[in-house]
């Protein structure tokens, strides 16, 4: 066990809270495009993959670092894209969206 | 640049994260909140350009590029219809990622001698057999689909005994890989994450991909979360941690939507799917024949209605029938006949699906009820027209005990005085259950796609 360890472990635990209490109220028809935004959110493996290929030694090491950071891409893009699309067909239901906010 | 400058980075990354998801899950800030959620990775994935450790540039750009393209490419071709499994193959890669990932680092620190610390170990082992499985199990997500593989529940003959066969394997590759740090063992884990992802999605229906969807979802993001350990990198951890924990509530929020504990979505078909099939098989036993009719019959059966209820489903959506049903449904009420549509919240293949189409066709919203709202009125209800809907309206997961979709919420169309289904055959729906509905005495089938029958109701009704 060591500080940085526990800094890390600090930093888990609360997110794990913060994930919990930021949704904790969605409405069902949000459901679809929460998933798949949260789906590019981690996406961000991209980074970890940058960095394995980015100091990579062997071969192994950059074949296996290279498709990750592919992968890791096509998540992001990929995931914010096809969110974003799906989103823009709530456009038109902001009205309704207001009218169904005032009732009871 | 120094690293606590790029840690800083991290921080501002992490908070436009948080916002991001706490904007997606309202309504109106839904959109923003994708693009600030983006904004934090554009500026997570820029700062890790100035990491002074890393030397080569080119492979990680050439990636990068590869990516993009694919990204765009298939986000922007999808059809509305396919983006489930759009986001099941975008989950997976993910996934695999992480998996790659781990692997690589264990390849680099195995060598030398001492050092591979434990936590680091612990992290590279979780997330080598979670992004596998994520990997596969939303491979096969996507197969049921795109209808490469069956969307009914599979299940083999010793399911349980190779699932313990395969427990303890992974559970002896994970002690091999901890004592030996010999990659054969890690690779090992890794083939059979492959086998736990496929056997653990197959014998999962097709109705329920998208909870499995969600849930693959939460496993990427712990599996995520585990390479910011073995790497040392808290945007990974925080990134990964809020998607793992957000994910498993709306894992549960979609089950709780479908009516269906989560345990049931996941074990459901041990055991359950054989007695399902022999119940619905008795069901269609007890009066095989259906009932069609002509256009011109149903026509005049809506004209002089008092009240009709549509009821949209996949169907309309792959026949893209929602201008259609809009422009029959104002000729009914051009007559004087109280017009509702019944939207189940999982009608289609994503929550709030038909909600979408009816607002594209410009359906007045105070005509579109909530299953709640309708339910109560079905026995007041002359004529339901249920267009391309079929395991929403099933009855069976009312009084079925054992059919596998037995406790999902449904419209409870069978009330209603007169029933017309719309659909190309008497299939089954994508939980692949038989539906009594289709049997019932009052239940007229109109066997053709969603848009030529609604385009040959409205001639028919025209002529009345």
């Amino acid at each position: 066990m060591n500080t940085q360890l526990v800094v890390e472990l600090t930093v888990f635990a609360l997110a794990v809270f913060l994930g919990f209490e930021l949704i904790s109220k969605v409405p069902t028809m949000l459901h679809t495009p929460l998933m798949s935004g949260t789906n590019a959110i981690h996406g961000i493996v991209l980074i970890g993959a940058m960095l394995i290929v980015g100091t990579a030694d062997s071969t192994l090491e950059k074949a296996f670092g290279f498709v990750a950071v592919v992968f890791g891409t096509i998540n992001i893009v990929g995931g914010f894209l096809v969110t974003d699309r799906m989103l823009e067909m709530f456009k038109q239901r902001q009205p309704d969206q207001d009218e169904a906010d005032r009732k009871p | 640049m120094s690293r606590t400058w790029i840690d800083f980075a991290y921080l501002v990354a992490a908070i436009c994260l948080v916002l991001g998801i706490k904007r997606l899950s309202h309504p109106r800030t839904a959109r923003s909140g994708n693009w600030i959620a983006a904004v934090g990775m554009a500026i997570a994935v820029g700062f890790t350009f100035a990491i002074k450790e890393i030397d080569t540039y080119w492979l990680m750009l050439a990636g990068i590029l590869v990516g993009t393209v694919v990204g765009v490419a298939s986000a922007r071709m999808v059809r509305m219809t396919a983006i489930p499994q759009m986001v099941a193959l975008f989950n997976g890669v993910g996934g695999g990622a992480a998996a790659l990932i781990a692997a690589a680092e264990f390849h680099r620190l195995a060598p030398e001698s001492g050092a591979l610390d434990t936590d680091h170990l612990v992290g590279i082992l979780f997330s080598a057999l979670v992004g596998s499985v994520s990997f596969w199990g939303s491979l096969v997500a996507f197969g049921k689909l795109q209808d490469l593989v069956p969307g009914r529940p599979i299940v083999f003959p010793a399911q349980n005994l190779i699932n313990a066969v395969l427990g303890l394997t992974l559970l002896g590759a994970i002690a091999l890989t901890a004592t030996t740090e010999d990659g054969l063992w890690l690779g090992v884990l890794m083939v059979g994450a492959v086998v736990l992802g496929v056997l653990f999605v197959l014998p999962i229906g097709g109705a329920d991909m998208p909870v499995v969807i969600s849930l693959l979802n939460a496993f990427t993001g712990l599996a995520a979360a585990s390479t910011g350990f073995v790497l040392d990198n808290t945007a990974l951890i925080i990134g990964g941690t809020l998607v793992g924990a957000s994910g498993t509530l709306l894992t549960i929020k979609m089950g709780q939507a479908m009516g269906r504990p989560l345990r049931q979505t996941l074990f459901g078909a041990f055991g359950a799917a054989p007695a399902g099939a022999a119940v619905a098989a008795a069901a269609v036993d007890g009066d095989g024949s259906v009932r069609t009719a002509s256009t011109d019959d149903i026509a005049f059966m809506l004209a002089y209605a008092r009240r009709v209820v549509f009821v949209p489903g996949y169907g309309l959506a792959v026949a893209q029938a929602q201008h259609d049903v809009r422009n029959l449904g104002e000729l009914l009420e051009g007559k004087g006949v109280d017009v509702r549509y019944a939207i189940h919240p999982v009608a289609g293949r994503m929550p709030g699906h038909m909600n979408v189409l009816l607002a594209e066709a410009n359906v007045p919203y105070d005509e579109l009820f909530e299953m709640e709202q309708i339910n109560p009125e079905f026995p007041q209800t002359d004529v339901v027209v249920v267009v391309g809907a079929n395991d929403v309206v099933n009855p069976a997961a009312r009084n079925q005990p054992g059919n596998p979709i037995y406790g999902m919420p449904i419209l409870d169309v069978d009330k209603a005085h007169n029933v017309v289904v719309i659909k190309r055959s008497l299939s089954p729906g994508f939980a692949g259950v038989d539906n009594p509905l289709f049997y019932d005495p009052k239940t007229v089938m109109l066997f053709d796609d969603a848009k030529a029958a609604l385009e040959k109701l409205i001639g028919s009704l025209k002529a009345v």
